[in-house]
């Protein structure tokens, strides 16, 4: 079973991230933003805006993109990157939902 | 083996389940190697192999059991399989190579398959063992069922997929009551998005079910029969029958305690073996690459593998399939396949054709389908399916694609091209069927030379508005240079109406929720984006108080979470301070909690409060509770809603004071507070004309003279600097208390999202707000009213209310990952 592959960490039912919303994960090394779409998608990002470091896990969420809630950067979730003229990008981070439940990659969350 | 004449004696091949699988596992393996196996099926149904997916339409009366057979006993005989009919597997025996049913027979094999489909999934209430509880999964259900339905009474289906609503328009067509409990906020919610479950929903509706949504089944209530469902909220629907439609699970018990490899369904690789190398597995009781199957697209594919598998072509594998669905109900047309989920504003395209109820919506990635939902008009289903399928590039059609395949070929017209093109009767307006040639008339003969004049003369756009775009390219198109564009500003980039457009047609059509106003007005995105989800929330709370549920996600963070975010992502707490005033308890509570949660910063704002900087966010509801026990409250200071009501002294301390401006500001604040507005809203009092409490620079000002009260509006202090403008005298307290409110419910009412009040009245006219408020009392009075209407719907304080326990998740991290310290 993969998701008991020792990297794979179950960090809570999918339900408990609102649609369109997203919840953060906190480890040692960083703050993760795990976003939930309108249709079940999940993301991670790493809970920083490129620009200048605004929780993105507190923006709206709308298709595939986050509103960063400091300066409205829209930062695409797949690729991390700030779309429009701005440039930048998140850390994006492995996640996957099995049987209802979250999964994130924690090697690599934990690597600087 | 061979036998002694040469010939290879046939291996024995047993099949445990004789549904769907196993029925076309048998026709590709027959006509692939006849003869190679000696076949024995067991099927614990007491009958031949039948298309289960034509249940729908049995149920509905629509076929009989005989039409939907697909192998009928002498199919069996001719093909020297035998079938034993009513007979359930109920050991296998790996080491032995044997199948044992419950009566005893014991049946050996060199090859197994699996194929024992899958059981519905009952959900756990009490009640649910109760005659009338049924599921939908096989003719002795749906027999069940018509048994019930010819003694009529009312049935309640749990479960809102397609199984379910299959069920619900079978019963209806019954002619019993029916009505849909739903758990998600949406029908169908694996296979469609908002809009189109709201499409489809409006469409169940119109068939006389009931349709709840959002709702969790508690218990089934009865004491030796079905009774009724009672939902988590307290509602109860009476039933004579339960339909369970919640969902399914591969039946994989059998392989279980046959010891096979077991996760979700029996686990098989892209040969289709199972864990045992003489097992195989077909059908819904498979787990394939982590996937489990509902639908029976994905069986065939399997079976023809499995066909070739054990006619020796070892090379033949199954990568797994993509899923399409279509709902079986008589008129309503829907198709959905691929991964349909949100994408990227340049990854999907978006049709709405309101008037036809139509809804489309094609999700992209590297200009290749990946999904697609379509309601309304299903024909190009099977298209998409198919380009979905192949991987096509479709960037060379991409303008046209979502128009279908009779579109493709033709080369794109530019918009004015195109408009010019079409011949005068063309229909324009699908609502109020205009044509083209009698807007041009309009416009040649009656001289229209803007969309509001085209609208007057023909009542083109005037309905959905969807088709006012297209208006305006003809009406360029007819006058040439002569035409000058409107400065209509539409919402945003996902719709051409405007704000008050928009606001017009929620209440016109009656739309009361956000799929229903994307849908009706033709959003072109499926969710829109963060500038109108906010400014539709309000628009749909401001239209039906205490009916619309908020939608916290549509919300700028500082109002999901009741507290201004700051440039560290910590967030700042401004507790109400009614009209200024405090007390030494407050400012006690104040202070301690400051002390025990290490706030670095508090501050006197420029609204006479106190403001909480740099707290936690984890912080915010233990703080909230330690400030309400001093009976703070919050100050919205976060809101786009009533901030302050600054006051000054007045007559009871002031010697120039000639009213009781503080109470005054006190009773304003309390009527006011709490409610949302279009933009922040800030008001004072000032006891005389000297001003102290700058209330000619707020959006509502109240000047106290010796003879009463100058009430001003529209002014503001910030990017723009602007005097407010007097709206009108008034003698009592009472009357200022009713004027203000009357003027913020009409500024509530019809101002565009975002814009402070003075931008509200410099667009409809300082004359027109000072007639409805000032001289016609009836109008003020109803707009008092709604005012008072839509703040019981609000006034609840949403410190308290988190204090409480509501929504806390939203305050803590989902999961802690912290290394733990080596002992
Ligand atoms: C705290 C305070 C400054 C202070 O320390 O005194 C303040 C702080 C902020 N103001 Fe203000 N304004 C504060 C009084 C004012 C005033 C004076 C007043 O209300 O009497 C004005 C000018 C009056 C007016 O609004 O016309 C004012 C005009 C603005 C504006 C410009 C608004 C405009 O339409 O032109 C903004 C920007 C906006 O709202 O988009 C703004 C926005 C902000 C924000 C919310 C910036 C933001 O979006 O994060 C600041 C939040 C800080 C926080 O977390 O509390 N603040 N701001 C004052 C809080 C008053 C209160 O108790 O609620
Ligand atoms: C009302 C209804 C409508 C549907 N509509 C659609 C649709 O529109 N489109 C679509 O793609 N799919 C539809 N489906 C789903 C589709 O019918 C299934 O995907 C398909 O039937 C699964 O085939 P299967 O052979 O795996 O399982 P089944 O067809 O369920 O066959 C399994 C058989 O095995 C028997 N069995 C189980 N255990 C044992 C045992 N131990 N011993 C002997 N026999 C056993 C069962 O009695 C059953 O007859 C619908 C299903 C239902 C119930
Ligand atoms: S004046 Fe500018 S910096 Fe100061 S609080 Fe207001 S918005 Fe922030
Ligand atoms: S920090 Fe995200 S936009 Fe500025």
């Amino acid at each position: 079973m993969t998701c008991l592959s020792p990297n794979w960490f179950d960090i809570g039912p999918l339900y408990q991230i609102p649609r369109r919303g997203a919840r953060t994960v906190k480890t040692a090394r960083r703050d993760i933003a795990v976003f939930r779409t309108a249709s079940d998608e999940v993301f991670a990002l790493e809970n920083r805006c490129p620009h200048r470091g605004g929780p993105l896990s507190e923006g709206i969420v709308h298709g595939r993109k986050v509103a960063c809630p400091l300066h409205n950067w829209i930062i695409d979730l797949d690729s991390g990157l700030a779309t429009g003229a701005d440039e930048g990008c998140a850390r994006r981070f492995p996640v996957k939902i099995e049987q209802g439940r979250v999964y994130l990659e924690m090697g690599m969350a934990v690597t600087p | 083996m061979t036998l002694p004449n040469g010939k290879r004696k046939p291996e024995k091949l047993v099949a445990v389940g004789n549904g769907m699988a196993a029925g076309r596992l048998l026709e590709e393996l027959l006509a692939r190697s006849p003869g190679r196996y000696e076949i024995a099926v067991f099927g614990a149904e007491p009958r031949v192999n039948y298309n289960r997916i034509m249940l729908s339409p049995v149920l509905a009366g629509e076929k009989a059991f005989a039409d939907i057979v697909i192998h009928d006993d002498a199919w069996y005989a001719n093909n020297g399989v035998t079938l034993h009919k009513g007979k359930t597997v109920v050991a296998i025996d790996r080491a032995a190579r044997t199948a044992t049913t419950a009566c005893g027979h014991v049946e050996t094999y060199d090859k197994l398959v699996i194929a024992t489909g899958s059981t519905p999934i009952a959900i756990p209430v009490h009640g649910v063992n109760l005659p009338g509880v049924v599921t939908f999964r096989d003719l002795d259900d749906v027999d069940a069922m018509l048994r019930q339905a010819r003694q009529g009474g009312h049935a309640a289906v749990i479960g809102g997929g397609l199984l379910g609503l299959e069920a619900a328009a079978g019963l209806k067509a019954n002619g019993m009551g029916v009505s849909v409990v739903h758990l998600m906020p949406t029908l169908m919610e694996r296979q469609l998005d908002a809009s189109a479950g709201y499409l489809l929903q409006k469409a169940i509706e119109r068939r006389g079910i009931d349709v709840f949504t959002g709702a969790n089944t508690q218990a089934i209530l009865g004491e030796s029969k079905v009774e009724g469902v009672k939902l988590d909220d307290g509602r109860t629907i009476d039933a004579d029958m339960v339909v369970m439609a919640v969902g399914i699970r591969p039946n994989a018990r059998l392989a279980k305690e046959a010891g096979l490899a077991v996760d979700r369904g029996v686990k098989v690789d892209d040969a289709m073996r199972t864990s045992d190398a003489n097992i195989y597995a077909v059908g819904e009781c498979v787990e394939h690459r982590g996937q489990c199957y509902g639908l029976v697209a994905p069986l065939f594919e399997m079976a023809k593998i499995l066909a070739a598998q054990l006619s020796g072509e070892d090379s033949a594998a199954y990568h797994g399939s993509v899923a399409s669905t279509k709902l079986k109900v008589t008129g309503i047309d829907l198709f959905s396949a691929g991964d349909f989920s949100e994408s990227d504003e340049n990854d999907e395209i978006v049709l709405r054709d309101p008037s036809r109820g139509v809804y489309k919506r094609i999700a992209l990635r590297d200009n290749r389908i990946v999904g697609a939902v379509l309601y309304g008009d299903t024909e190009d289903g099977p298209w998409f399916l198919d380009l979905l399928k192949k991987n096509a590039d479709i960037d060379a059609m991409r303008g046209t694609l979502i128009f279908g395949r009779a579109y493709q070929g033709g080369a794109p017209l530019d918009p004015m091209a195109a408009v010019a093109a079409l011949p005068d009767d063309a229909e324009i307006c699908g609502c109020n069927g205009v044509c083209k040639g009698t807007i041009v008339a309009a416009i040649t003969a009656k001289g229209a030379a803007s969309l509001e004049q085209v609208r007057a003369h023909t009542k083109a756009s005037a309905s959905c508005g969807q088709c006012a775009t297209k208006v305006e390219t003809l009406i360029a198109a007819t006058l040439g240079n002569g035409y000058r564009a409107s400065n209509r500003k539409p919402m945003c980039r996902c719709i051409d109406l405007t704000h008050e457009e928009v606001r017009g047609f929620i209440l016109s059509k009656s739309l009361d929720s956000m799929p229903a106003v994307m849908q009706e007005l033709g959003w072109k995105t499926s969710c829109g984006c963060p500038a109108c989800r906010p400014a539709l929330n309000y628009y749909l709370l401001c239209a039906w108080p205490g009916q619309y549920q908020d939608d916290a996600q549509s919300r700028f963070v500082n109002e999901r979470v009741h507290a201004n975010i700051q440039k560290d992502g910590t967030f700042s707490v401004v507790p109400r301070m009614w009209g200024g005033l405090t007390t030494p308890n407050e400012l006690r509570a104040i202070a301690d909690v400051a002390e025990r949660f290490d706030i670095p910063t508090v501050k006197v704002t420029g609204g006479q409060r106190i403001d909480l900087l740099g707290v936690k966010k984890e912080d915010l509801p233990a703080i909230w509770a330690d400030l309400g026990k001093a009976g703070l409250v919050s100050g919205h200071a976060y809101a786009k809603g009533v901030r302050t009501v600054k006051t000054c002294v007045g007559k009871e301390w002031c010697r120039f004071g000639t009213q009781n401006s503080t109470s005054l500001g006190v009773q304003l604040e309390r009527l006011l507070c709490g409610s949302w507005t279009p933009a922040k809203v800030k008001l004072a009092v000032s006891g005389c004309p000297r001003n102290c409490a700058e209330a000619t620079v707020k959006d509502i000002g109240v000047i106290c003279v010796d003879s009463g009260f100058d009430i001003h509006i529209a002014g503001a202090a910030g990017l723009r600097v602007r005097a407010t403008d007097l709206l009108g005298h008034v003698d009592t307290e009472r009357e200022t208390l009713e004027c203000v409110a009357a003027v913020l419910q009409l500024y509530r009412e019809e101002a565009a999202y975002l814009d402070r009040l003075y931008k509200w009245v410099e667009k409809t006219g300082l004359e027109r707000v000072r007639r409805i408020i000032m001289e016609d009392r009836a109008a003020r009075q109803a707009l008092y009213q709604r005012f008072l209407v839509s703040q019981r719907a609000v006034r609840k304080d949403p410190w308290a209310e988190r204090a409480a326990g509501f929504g806390l998740q939203e305050f803590s991290p989902l999961a802690i990952v912290m290394p733990i310290a080596a002992e």
